[in-house]
């Protein structure tokens, strides 16, 4: 049986709701792991789950990515194994230097919290094997150090190599500057390494893997998670 | 060994925009009237008690720290050390 752990840091507060979808809505094992206990031994895939990590002081995600418990996941990372992390999740792995890049305080400087459409830009991650690319995403984000930040050699490096995952768009999967909540370069929700294998995204699709927590009755957030469990059984 | 006050100031390098800054210099210092005043950049600024055998091992001290726990994010943000005696 797939086994995924989900690691909780002092602050972390969308750990359950991610065991939750996991075990009830998905039907795999599923293990909350204190950060000071987790080792990667025994695990199919680990998910860093959203919050406000150490209060978000000095930076979100940046006191925790200095918790032992990442040498664990880039462990994992390295032996091919699935990686999650949203939001305060994604932040961490940036500030682990994971994945590349930053996410600084949003444009307007507001915390902002509101569904969102994001477009799938690449089907091939272990995150997205059920999404087709192009296929446009209802989910919720909550954040306020969301905008993600990269120079522009890098973006091109992400852009040439597919690790742009996640855009926000409108309805219609159009990248417009209107549909970009947060101010992120070229409207970035979520990257992933080379590999596909590390995901980090700013939305939430724990909060939008039951139809009756969609306000358009979808379960878009599941898929994700589903790649997930698929992607390790291959 | 000594105690110094080392300063350390973090802020965005100038390709990431500081909406912060941008905000206080526009709505605050243009429209009191101190039109002098170009550019306002904010950023986070750390106080810290270091113990060292001299000021310049004071700062190697910090700047060893700066990079080794990320104090700051290279990919956004630039710092600057000070060691006050």
């Amino acid at each position: 049986m797939v086994r995924i752990a989900v690691i909780r840091f002092p602050g972390s507060n969308c750990d359950l709701d991610v065991v939750h979808v996991l075990k009830n809505v998905l039907g795999v094992e599923a293990s909350l792991v204190w950060h000071k206990e987790f080792k990667a031994l025994g695990y199919d895939g680990v998910v860093l789950p959203g919050g406000f990590s150490y209060g978000d002081y000095l930076r979100s995600g940046a006191i925790a990515a200095r918790s032992p418990a990442l040498e664990h996941v880039k462990v994992m990372a390295d032996n091919g194994l699935p990686v999650l992390g949203i939001c305060n999740g994604f932040q961490i792995l940036v500030e682990a230097g994971i994945l590349p890049g930053a996410l600084l305080p949003n444009e307007n400087l507001k915390f902002i919290c509101k569904w969102v459409c994001i477009r799938c830009d690449n089907g091939w991650t272990a995150f997205t094997w059920g999404i087709p690319e192009g296929k446009v995403l209802h989910i919720p984000i909550a954040h306020k150090e969301g905008r993600y930040f990269n120079d522009e050699a890098e973006l091109e490096r992400l852009s040439r190599k597919r690790m742009i995952v996640f855009r926000y768009t409108d309805w219609k999967g159009e990248a417009v500057p209107e549909a970009n909540p947060n101010g992120s370069v070229r409207n970035i929700a979520g990257i992933c390494n080379e590999k596909g294998n590390i995901l980090g995204l700013m939305p939430h699709p724990e909060r939008a893997s039951e139809e009756l927590l969609s306000p358009n009755r979808n379960a878009d957030g599941l898929l994700l998670f589903k790649s997930m469990a698929e992607y390790v059984k291959r | 060994m000594k105690a110094y006050t080392v300063e350390i100031v973090i802020e965005n390098k100038p390709a990431a925009r500081d909406p912060e800054g941008e905000t206080i210099h526009r709505d605050l210092i243009l429209k009191g009237g101190y039109v002098n005043v170009k550019a306002v950049r904010t950023g986070k600024y750390l106080r810290m008690t270091i113990e060292a055998s001299s000021p310049w091992e004071a700062e190697r001290l910090a700047f060893e720290m700066c990079n080794s726990l990320r104090i700051y994010n290279p990919v956004a943000h630039v710092y600057r050390i000070k060691v006050l005696e």
